[in-house]
Formats: structure tokens, sequence, C-alpha cells
């Protein structure tokens, strides 16, 4: 059949077509017969009780239907929201799990907390109320910092959280670790903070919730990455309604970067009003809103340690970080910081022996989860940092350091001391491509031009692996998940022989319309055009854990290409009784059965037909129509990697980082649309530089006030921030899922902060610099410039 | 935002009937301050006086080697008017560098001035630039204008009509823009006429100011070197988490010596 797109083309993108002609349909498009309108009142404090709240002013207003608070929460006897994993502390004992209400109840912690949930007639009305409901405080001491959360004396988030410790969590084999150092011939050290970071993706977050009476169902439109999940927790945990009676419809998203793949208590308050006021409730934040609700991301301060022997060769790490949780957990915050960040400390290295400590901390901050990356970008940033470290105390050149301890090509599959094994990779061909691309052999002339110019230049390498294709579900438990982590994945074969797939994923800017349709075009021989890919409704897809972890494709994409596979076995049989062979002489290729050997065939099509009206058909073996289901739980991570380089100049005078070259070559697997792995990995780059250079998320440490709550303050990278970027793929196939594929969502958020970072302190080298926190902001560089330049005591 | 009235007069004796009668009413300009803060809900007018439709505030002219520029001028017309760009360059290059194209197509030169933002940049142009700011009530010389944190010597009810600009003999704008916001985190204006010198530093402090030592100094020489050593005191400067004050401080002396650099392209 001709208009086969299957993997490696490049179509189009088919989605683009309604976004870029505004025909798209957001949660805020939806309109309902009688909505009305939901403010949430938010805690202008970081920490404080609440003594009381008087509504009667609002609720004497025109056009209000309701204030709902903690109290109307409590008296309905609904649920808190639920972390979807428990973790282990190093004594055993589970990680402290206080509740989390969908409304404060008694007490608020952190600036955007909420409060109560207004419900008017119009958006303007539900404003006003808001303004007129009363909230009487007494404001407590605030704590926003993990250092000063755990210090004695420090103010307390609950009462039966002692020093705001959530867990105290370890992985690693601590003695081997200890006995590698003590043999070291050098340990390189290094202190770090991971800054904090807010997604900001473009849409807001949206809700709109409808109750039908009649029948007792309730609809849920709201702007989740895992619609499924969400009415899974609400029906299960929070509202307790039945699951069948709940369906969530997440329509196009504008982005989620993770933000969107928690659920969130917005979501649950307005289903829960939608029955209380009997009419469909909605909520639009606006951006102020999601700065101080949607959930953060990084936030940790870390002391690292590398034993090296006598020739560079990795002996041993250390690792101990405290990592930021805010003011409750979050859906997997506990995981990142744990899970997703020791098990990656290996990197591409042989390093040995390793142990990593991690002390999750409760502070008066939005809670933080998952970010694009989440866990693996900070476990990257202290490894490659420290590489770079240890390099230049040793004398060692960066590159030669890194190639005395990568693992080689032909080691793998790779056991790391860390739970995790690479089943392939090949980071010294990722690295040996990524020299040549960056021509760092020209660096030295581009260095004495910038010289000339009165500017430093430098340059930076990051050497990366990541655990993506989230996840095994069997080791996920293991590790404390509560859920599956499988996807599912329905073919429809329609009597014309078009196709729609309907599968558990969600697609919110990663072009899941289009790679999908390549898959299905590519196995099933259907035109690209007559695929479309369904996802967001649980009314219409079976069931699926959404999109998050680099893991659609891989997981996602692996559950598809099973159900196309049974697809094509069913085809079969029906083709060999209509061309009276035998079922093993049948033959598939691009769209045909045939008979081996013969000029005998059926097209898809006619076989589709053939399905459904089954006038000659073997219904005593095979039943009608062609449409087939698969789940698929992935046996092992996947493990995309790459090297990544950045060479920037700065201006000594005034502080300012210009980002001047940045060249990735990366192990993604097998690439089934490159146009969209090239724009993936653009998309992660510049959001891994923004970390480096420019995103800051900022609290006042005695108010609890976020200080960067506006792009005012908070600086998203731009394009005028940027060159351009020189992409490659070096790909070995991963050898445990379907196609050959890893995923690669994240990978260019994960390798970039530690080559931008590398790269700038590899420009102040000569001034003695070894570290430079980030954001690499103007001001912050030109300290360590005034700092560097004069002599001072060691602090 | 709440619902308000919007009154759109045609002429100035209207106008300021409509400021002095209306109860709780403030003048729209550009709006890219004001109607920020009415969606914020932090202001909440009864009524908004658009003065988008008086004649006398409109239009650029030149006249006796003075450019005016009516107070209703967009920032994108005066970035692109050929008229500005010959008679004072570096007006249009500051223009040109306001925010970003949405503000730059609302924004108006009247509204910059009369807000006197401490981070904007038409103030350290107005002040080097020795203007005069022509209000429906009379004319105020740029030193007597400006008095701080968003303080003018506007009084209640008073517009901006127009600003005048004497042309220079020399002049340049530099500015270190925030990475998030655009606005100046320091942006020094430097001008030269009849051997006088004047320097305005806007967006390190509460509020645009002179910088008396770089003036003496440049009146000596007119070069970047004849101030590289002159540093301000940090001491009344702003901080906050983009820039410390000592950092403004340092940023004072690199943008006054780029806006020298520029003021000679000039010449």
């Amino acid at each position: 059949m001709s208009n086969i797109i299957g993997i490696g083309a490049a179509p189009r993108r088919k989605e683009d077509f309604r976004f870029l002609t505004g025909r798209g349909n957001y949660v805020a498009d939806v309109k309902r017969a009688d909505m009305t309108f939901g403010v949430f009142i938010r805690s202008q404090h970081g920490h404080a009780l609440i003594r009381g709240i008087d509504k009667t002013a609002a609720l004497a207003m025109p056009g209000v239907e309701a204030v709902l608070t903690g109290d109307d929460v409590a008296a309905d006897g609904l649920g808190s929201l639920p972390c979807g994993w428990g973790i282990h502390g190093s004594d055993g004992l589970p990680m402290k799990e206080p509740a989390f209400p969908m409304l404060a109840q008694g007490k608020v912690r952190f600036v955007g907390d909420m409060v109560a949930f207004v419900i008017a007639d119009t958006l303007e009305l539900a404003r006003a109320a808001a303004e007129a409901v009363v909230i009487d405080y007494d404001v407590l001491p605030a704590v926003v910092g993990v250092l000063e959360a755990v210090r004695p004396g420090a103010p307390q988030l609950f009462d039966d959280v002692p020093n705001n410790l959530c867990c105290d969590w370890e992985l690693g084999d601590k003695t081997a670790v200890a006995t590698a150092f003590r043999k070291a011939a050098h340990v390189a050290r290094l202190s770090l903070v991971n800054n904090r970071l807010i997604g900001n993706p473009m849409e807001p977050r949206a809700a709109i919730a409808e109750y039908n009476g009649g029948t007792g169902h309730y609809t849920l439109w709201t702007t989740s990455q895992f619609p499924h999940v969400v009415r899974f927790l609400m029906s299960a945990l929070v509202l307790k309604i039945p699951e069948q009676k709940m369906r969530v419809v997440a329509p196009d998203v504008g982005g989620g970067f993770g933000v969107k793949q928690f659920h969130y208590g917005e979501e649950a308050v307005i289903t829960w009003a939608a029955r209380r006021v009997g009419r469909p409730v909605k909520w639009v934040a606006d951006r102020s809103e999601g700065f101080v609700s949607d959930r953060h991301g990084r936030d940790h301060v870390t002391e690292a340690e590398l034993a090296l022997d006598e020739n560079g060769k990795f002996l041993a790490l250390k690792v101990v970080t405290l990592a930021n949780m805010g003011g409750y957990l979050s859906t997997f915050g506990p995981n990142i910081p744990t899970n997703l960040y020791g098990p990656l400390l290996g990197g591409v290295y042989t390093t040995p022996a390793i142990y990593c400590n991690v002390k999750v901390v409760f502070t008066n901050t939005v809670p933080v989860d998952a970010y694009r990356g989440a866990g693996r970008p900070e476990a990257t940033f202290v490894v490659e940092r420290l590489v770079d470290v240890a390099a230049k105390e040793m004398g060692i050149d960066r590159v030669e350091l890194r190639r005395r301890n990568i693992i080689p090509k032909e080691a793998y599959p790779y056991q790391t001391p860390v739970l995790v094994e690479y089943d392939s990779g090949d980071p010294m061909g990722c690295l040996e491509g990524a020299l040549a691309a960056a021509d760092v052999a020209g660096f030295a002339e581009r260095k004495t031009a910038s010289e000339r110019d009165g500017k430093f230049r430098g340059l930076g390498y990051s050497t990366y692996v990541e655990a993506c294709g989230l996840a095994p579900s069997r080791f996920a438990g293991r590790l404390g998940a509560r859920g599956g982590l499988y996807e599912s994945a329905t073919v429809r074969v329609h009597p014309t022989g078009q196709v729609t797939v309907l599968i558990g994923t969600h697609n919110h800017g990663q072009g899941h319309e289009t790679t999908f349709a390549q898959i299905v075009s590519e196995k099933l021989g259907v035109a690209f055009d007559n695929v479309d890919i369904v996802f967001g409704d649980t009314d219409r897809v079976q069931f699926g854990m959404g999109t998050y972890g680099s893991r659609s494709l891989v997981v996602g994409g692996a559950a598809l290409s099973k159900a196309s596979d049974k697809v094509v076995v069913k085809g079969k049989k029906i083709a060999a009784h209509l061309l009276e062979a035998s079922e093993q002489d049948i033959q598939f290729e691009a769209g045909v059965f045939s008979v081996a050997g013969t000029d005998r065939s059926k097209t898809f099509q006619e076989i589709a037909g053939a399905a459904y009206v089954p006038h000659d058909y073997p219904l005593e073996i095979l039943e009608p129509g062609l449409e087939e289901q698969a789940y698929y739980d992935p046996v092992n991570f996947t493990y995309p990697g790459g090297c990544h380089i950045a060479e920037v100049e700065i201006d000594p005078e005034t502080g300012i980082v210009t980002l001047e070259k940045y060249t990735a070559v990366d192990d993604v697997g097998t690439v089934i649309n490159p146009m969209i792995v090239e724009g993936q990995l653009h998309g992660g780059i510049v959001q891994g530089v923004g970390q480096a250079l420019y995103e800051n998320a900022v609290y006042d440490d005695v108010s609890g006030q976020l200080l960067s709550g506006s792009f005012m303050d908070y600086t998203m990278p731009r394009a005028d921030h940027l060159p351009n970027m020189a992409i490659k793929t070096h790909s070995t196939l991963c050898t445990h899922t379907p196609m050959g594929v890893k995923g690669c969502g994240e990978v260019g958020t994960i390798g970039s902060p530690a080559a931008v970072i590398n790269s700038v302190v590899d420009a102040l080298s000569h001034l003695g610099v070894m570290h430079v926190d980030m954001p690499a902001t103007p001001n912050r560089i030109w300290r360590v410039i005034q700092n560097a330049a004069m002599p001072q005591a060691a602090e | 935002m709440r619902s308000f009235a919007l009154h759109r007069p045609s002429t100035l004796y209207e106008t300021s009937a409509l400021l002095g009668g209306v109860a709780d009413s403030m003048p729209l300009a550009g709006g890219m301050t004001l109607l920020p803060t009415i969606k914020q809900r932090l202001a909440a007018p009864a009524a908004l006086i658009d003065l988008s439709k008086i004649p006398q505030m409109s239009g650029i002219s030149f006249k006796d080697d003075v450019l005016t520029i009516g107070a209703m001028t967009r920032h994108v017309d005066v970035a692109e008017s050929e008229l500005v760009r010959s008679k004072i360059p570096l007006l249009a290059s500051l223009a040109a560098g306001i925010g970003d194209p949405a503000v730059r197509n609302r924004g108006t030169i009247g509204g910059s001035v009369a807000n006197n933002d401490p981070s904007a940049d038409y103030p350290a142009a107005v002040l080097a630039l020795d203007a005069i700011v022509v209000t429906d009530r009379r004319e105020i010389a740029a030193d007597a204008f400006f008095r701080g944190l968003f303080e003018t010597a506007l009084e209640p009810g008073e517009i901006i009509i127009a600003l005048r600009f004497p042309v220079p003999s020399a002049g340049g704008y530099a500015k270190f823009k925030s990475p998030a916001s655009r606005y100046a985190v320091v942006g020094v204006c430097a001008v030269k006429k009849a051997g006088k010198v004047r320097v305005a530093v806007t967006g390190a402090g509460p509020g645009v100011f002179r910088v008396g030592a770089m003036e003496a100094a440049l009146e000596g020489s007119f070069t970047p070197a004849a101030i590289a050593a002159i540093r301000v005191s940090p001491e009344n400067l702003s901080s906050d988490i983009h820039a410390d004050a000592e950092y403004r401080a340092h940023l004072v002396t690199v943008m006054a010596k780029k806006a020298i650099a520029a003021a000679l392209q000039t010449l």
C-alpha cells in the first residue's frame, strides 16, 4: 500500500495543523451549560495556623454558590492526597508520611497552600467573593532551606515529623566505599547546590468538573499527563467514588515537563464541588498561581567525594544529599531524590563502589516533585562536576580522565554497584563523536580570539547516562512504588482498513500522534494518514499510566508494537482461510498478505473487510472483528546517554556568560522520527541551559515568600540566549524493548547542566575557580571573579 | 479585573474635566503598567480616561534645535522615527530596547516618564538630555521632575502633553538589562552639549540620578577612560535577587563607559 511512512522517516507532525491554526481543544476551551467558576484562596504565609475562616460576607454576595474549606472536606469524610511511593530509611522504617489535605486543615505550610474554594456564577464574582472571605492566621516562623530545616530548633512543619526529616535514605555499600577511600591516592571533594526550578509549561493548569445526578457519573477535564492515574487515585483514595462512575479527560495539554503528572488537590476539590453545588465548576490557574502551586523541581544541597588511584581510576564515590520536599509529599515526591538519583551515580563509569545517603526534608515551600529529568540531572551534575574537579586537582586532562574510566562498549550489559544494569551503550563512541562535532581541536584558537577581546572562553563536557522508560513494575515495587508502571495500547482496525489506536500515554507536545502513527504504518502497512491516535480520555482508552520519565515510546510504543503484531497474527489466519493456504505459508509485508511462492494475495484492507463482513470466514475457529490490545511491562529501564559539549564566553567586566556553541551526541536507541528527536533534544537542552544559567526559584528565608514569583523575576531561557545547536545521534539498540528504542524526552535536560557549568568553570580556571553554583548569573560570576582576584582566608 | 468606565476624550479641556470630576478615575496611556496592576487587583479605578484621542499629545516634530515628542507616542514610533534617528539617535535606540515588541507597540513615552519606574529606560534619557516635561498646566525641567521611586512633580490630575529634548552634540545610552524582565538593572545615559556633560543612571537605585563626579571628569575628557576609575557608592543602591548593590555600583561604571563609547560613535 502506498503512503506508508514508517520508522526512521520525518513527516511533519500530524497534531501541528490544529495547534498552529488555533483549533486545539484545551481544558480552558471546555464550556458546559450552566457552569460556575471557582477561585482558590491560597495562603499568603509560609507557615501559619488558621484560627478561623469567616465566609459570611462572601456567601451574602450575589451569584456566590459556595465557599468550601477544610472543615467541609473533613465533614464529608474525604481522603487526603496520596503519595505514590513509600520509601524506607536506612533504619528500615517507612518514611514519615503526614496527610496532605486537599484544603488546609488548621495549618498552612507554604505560600500557595489551598485554604478555601469560592464558587460563583462568573469568575469576576468568584474573585470578588474570595476577597471578602476573612481568614484569621496566627503566623509562625517559616523555614525554606534544607540545611536550616534539619537544624535543632528549626520551625517544625508537622508535630510527628521530628527535625522535618521525612526519610533518611541510603543506597550502596558504605563499608566498601570507606575501605576504598582509605587506599585512595587522591580524593576529590565538592559541595554544591542544585537549584530549585519551576516548570512553567506554556498552558497553566486548569480543570472543569461536572456531575450527572441522574446516573451518578462524574466527568473531570484536567490538564493532566496521566488521566487514568488521576481517576484511580481520586476514586480509590481521595473522593471514594466508584471508578466506573468517574471519567477523566485530559484533552490537548500545552506542555507538562512533569508539572502535570501529579494528582493535584485542585482536581479533587473541583470534582467534589461540582456535586456539592449541582453545577459544573471550572477553574483556570493564572500564571502567578502556577508559580506558587505547580510542583517545583530539584533543590538539593550535596557533599560529594570521589576516590581515585594514582592513575586516575575511580575507586569509590560517596554522596550525601539533603533534598527539599516542600510542605507535603506530592505524588512522586520522595521517589525523585532517592530511587531516580542514587542508582544514576554510577554514570558511564566503572566506579566499583558507591554509597549515597539522602535526607528527604520538609520545608515551608511548594512541594517538590518530578520535573523533566527528575533526579537524573541532579545525579549527572554531581558526577560530572566531580570528575572535572578530580581532573583539575590531579593534573589529568578532563577527557583523558573520562576515557580511563568509561565503561567500554564490549562490557555491556554492565551491572553497576547501585542496583541498575545497563543493557547497552557506547559512551566512548558518543564522546569521540562529540569531540569531532564540537571542533574541540579548534578550541585553543577560539579561546585566543576571545582573550584578544578581553573575554574568557571555556569548554565543558558531560558524558552521562540516564535511566528511562519508567519502569519495570516488579523492580519499582521493590523500591517502594505503590502502582504498576506498564502501558497499554489497543489497535482498532476499522472495516475500511483504517486504524484507530487507543493508548494510555498522553501527548502534550511530544508528537505521539505522529510517532505512533509511523509505528502502525510500518507494522501494518497502513497509510500514515489512515492512522489516528486517541489518548487522554478514560472513557475511550482502556487504561494507562500516562506520560513521564521518557516512557511513552519505550513502554507505550512497545505495547503498541505488540498489539500491532497481534493484528498481523489474526490477519494471517483470515488470509489463510481466504487464500486457501496454510497459516504458516502466509507472509505479510507492506500491507499485503500473500501465499509464499505464489501470486495469490489479499490486501490489509480486504482482510479487515472480511473480519467485519464474515460471510466467507472461519467462524468456527476465529472471532470476527479486527481489534487487538496489549499491555507491556518492561523488563528493565532503558539507558539513553551521550556526550554533551558546551562552549561559553564570559565577559569579566559584567559577568555575562554567553553560550557560544552546544554539541550533543546522544544514544537514544532506534530513532522513529529524527525530526521529533531533534526537537526533543533542543527543548531538553534549553531547559538544562535554563537551569545552568538563568532559572532560580528563590524564597525569602524569613517569611517564606516566593521572591521569583513571576516572569519578571524568574528567568526563562529565551531564543536570544541560545546558539544554534549541533545535535547528532550515535545509537546502540536497546536489547529488551521491542523496537530497540530507549527514549529521548529527558536526555537533553539531564546532560546539559553539567556541560554548561563545566564550561563556565573551565573559562574561570585560570583564576583558580573550582566550582560555580547554578544559575551562573552575571552577578554570581562577577562575585566569583572578584573573590578570585583578591587573596582571602578560606571560609 | 473589576469592571470600570472607559472615557475617551478628544480635547485637553474635556480630559481635565473628567480627571477632576469623575471619582476614582485614572488616566490611561499605553497601559503597560496600569493594566497588569488592575488585572492583579492591586488597583481598581472606577474609571479610566484614555488619552489616545487627544491631538496635542501625539506626533514628533523638530524646531529650533529642539525635538518634541508627544506624550502618547509609542516606543516603536520613537524607535522607527527618521527624525529621532537623525537628531537624537540615542533616543531611538533606547526606545528600540524597551521590553519586548508587544510592550513597544503599546507603551508610550509619556506613560513611562509619568510612571517613573526606577528601572525604566526613558527617565535616564529625559534627565541626561535636560529635557522639558510639558504638562497641561506648566513646563517642568527634568532636574525638578523626578523625585524617586514612582514619584514625580506631577500634581493630581496633571498630565504630560509632550517631552522637549534639546539636541545634544553627543549622547549615548547603555543598558544592562534583566534577562527576565528586560528592564534596566543598570542603564546609563551620557550626554554632551555645549561643553557640559550630564550622566543619568536608571535601574541602580530607587530613582533616576545624576553622577556629578563622572560629569566633571567627562567635561575634561569625553572618553570612557576618563571615568573608568570612578565608582559610585553602593550605599543607597538597590539590591535584589538579580543584582546586589555592589554589583550595581560596578555596573554603573561599566555601562557609563559603554554609553560614552556609543556617544562617541554619534560624533
